[in-house]
């Protein structure tokens, strides 16, 4: 029984050691090592590509990262609560509800970024409409700016933040509210004293789904900042591309993927369930 | 208070809805700029008479089976394994793989691939990105396989073990055929996820393995076109298709 068990992992296993953890461990390892003389990496072990991050340049690119996600995340929190919340206690079609989220969520990436690309630039549709109704004269500057990047970060990931807050909102039982109400609350101190702290893992478990990929984004600040938005998540793509200073970029990368597993050590404490 | 949720929640479908369809309805339009003109489809045949992007089409439909398949044939036995005992490694790996940022994990397979090449004769293709895709897209099966498998009765394992049959043809002549809804809409959303990777693919891909999303960047980067709204258009819905394809077959 044993054995074929250990059979039937063995592939997984395989893919997840060649395609995840060695390359990871690669990546750690460049991270203290000395840039080679035409790009790749070489000996002797040092901590400089680490150290660079004390430069306020980097340092800079650290918090705008951090900020940007920081904001994403909040507006994901607030526009997608109540969203979570309409959908939870939708009394008809709750599965067509659900499923207008999930869609966007599995709908490509890139093109619904592209899709902002199209509606702010100089050009796009929301600055023709507004010259078309003589509001403004002049195209207002709406594309290429941490505007732009957060707009793109909230509509790529408002599902990931939907989606773990409705399973919490699901499971509660509505005995909970009429019991509120009996005693005295009004719909909104029950809403808020009741039904968002029972909520709190989902709420948890969302922010961090949203908040991870937003830090490490690449495609949103790329697309839609232009050259004026560099986010870690560039700086890592830059340095092992045209930078070609692959310690310095695996650093990068090695910075995020400890910011990355303090928050999923610190959430999965509080809420082992949250785990597959 | 219901009605206030119920604007609030239309304000918030209009925000992850509108900006698509808006897409689409301008890749109808017969005018370059964002003014509507008449309706068109010459914007669609210019998309499919452009070479490259047809060719980057094929590469994307080329990689999505072979990682599809792979990966639910590798996620699926997983899924199998964890089902009949927890194991806590992989369900962290594999937890752990989900939120890795991509650029990171994408950057992580371009150097192992480089360091791999000093002692193969291979170079960057194809193959290193159908094995990236296999690698990102197991995560997704094993978490739809494993959650149709928990509402599996294993008693009925058992029972086809009673009456003679060895381990394996009670999974492959009982389970799997009991699980198999949840095993093709893994498979779908394989296809997904690796019909829609930019980050990882751009840097694992090589010169003559350009995909489908990597085109659209480049273009996008480029500015806006009018066939690209259309290939965008045609993605989105042929996607979205799957999806709730996927979606009927994880609820049935």
């Amino acid at each position: 029984m044993k054995r074929l068990r250990s059979l039937f992992l063995a592939p997984a296993w395989l893919v997840i050691a060649l395609g995840f953890w060695i390359p990871m461990g690669i990546v750690a390892a460049y991270s203290v090592l000395t840039r080679g003389m035409y790009g790749g990496v070489e000996l002797p072990i040092t901590a400089e590509s680490l150290a660079r991050f004390a430069d306020p340049l980097y340092l800079g690119i650290l918090a705008k990262s951090f900020v940007l996600a920081g904001i994403a995340t909040v507006l994901c929190a607030v526009l997608g609560f109540p969203l979570a919340l309409f959908v939870a206690r939708a009394s008809s079609r709750k599965n067509l509800w659900l499923s207008l989220v999930i869609l966007p969520f599995w709908t490509s990436f890139l093109i619904r970024t592209y899709a902002w690309v199209f509606l702010l630039r100089d050009t796009g549709l929301f600055n023709t409409m507004l010259i078309a109704t003589g509001a403004i004269s002049e195209p207002m500057p709406l594309l290429y700016n941490d505007g732009a990047v957060i707009t793109g970060l909230v509509y790529g990931y408002l599902p990931f933040f939907v989606l773990p807050v409705y399973a919490t909102l699901e499971r509660q039982d509505p005995l909970l509210r009429d019991a509120a109400a009996d005693l005295g609350a009004s719909p909104w101190a029950t809403l808020l004293r009741v039904t968002l702290p029972l909520a709190a893992p989902g709420i948890r478990a969302g922010a961090l789904l949203v908040f991870v990929p937003s830090l490490g984004a690449y495609i949103t600040s790329d697309l839609l900042g232009g050259s004026k938005t560099v986010l870690i998540g560039n700086l890592v793509q830059n340095q092992f591309t045209a930078g070609r200073d692959w310690p310095f970029g695996a650093a990068a990368g090695m910075v995020l993927m400890s910011v990355v597993a303090v928050l999923l050590v610190l959430l999965l404490r509080r809420d082992p369930e949250s785990l597959l | 208070m219901t009605r206030w949720l119920a604007a609030y929640a239309a304000a918030a479908y209009a925000f992850l809805h509108l900006p698509l369809l808006v897409l689409a309805a301008f890749s109808v339009n017969s005018a370059k700029s964002a003014v509507w003109e008449r309706f068109s489809w010459k914007w669609y045949a210019e998309a499919f008479a452009d070479r490259q992007l047809m060719e980057a089409s094929a590469n994307s439909l080329a990689i999505a089976i072979a990682a599809a398949v792979l990966s639910t044939v590798i996620g699926t036995l997983a899924a199998y394994g964890m089902w009949k005992r927890r194991s806590p490694v992989m369900a962290g790996s594999l937890y752990l793989s989900l939120v890795t940022p991509e650029i990171v994990w994408g950057v992580a397979l371009l150097a192992f691939f480089q360091g791999l090449f000093r002692f193969l004769d291979v170079r960057l293709g194809l193959h290193t990105v159908i094995a990236a895709h296999v690698a990102f897209s197991i995560a997704y099966v094993v978490v739809v396989v494993l959650a149709r498998l928990r509402t599996f009765d294993p008693a009925l394992e058992e029972a086809a073990m009673d009456l003679g049959a060895t381990e394996w043809q009670a999974f492959w002549r009982v389970t799997l055929p009991g699980i198999a809804p949840g095993v093709i809409a893994g498979a779908l959303l394989a296809f997904t996820v690796s019909m829609d990777d930019y980050v990882i693919t751009s840097l694992v891909a090589g010169v003559d393995s350009e995909t489908l999303p990597m085109a659209i960047y480049a273009a996008a980067r480029r500015g806006v076109s009018p066939a690209l709204n259309a290939i965008s258009t045609v993605i989105v819905f042929g996607l979205g298709v799957l999806i709730v394809v996927s979606e009927r077959l994880q609820r049935s």
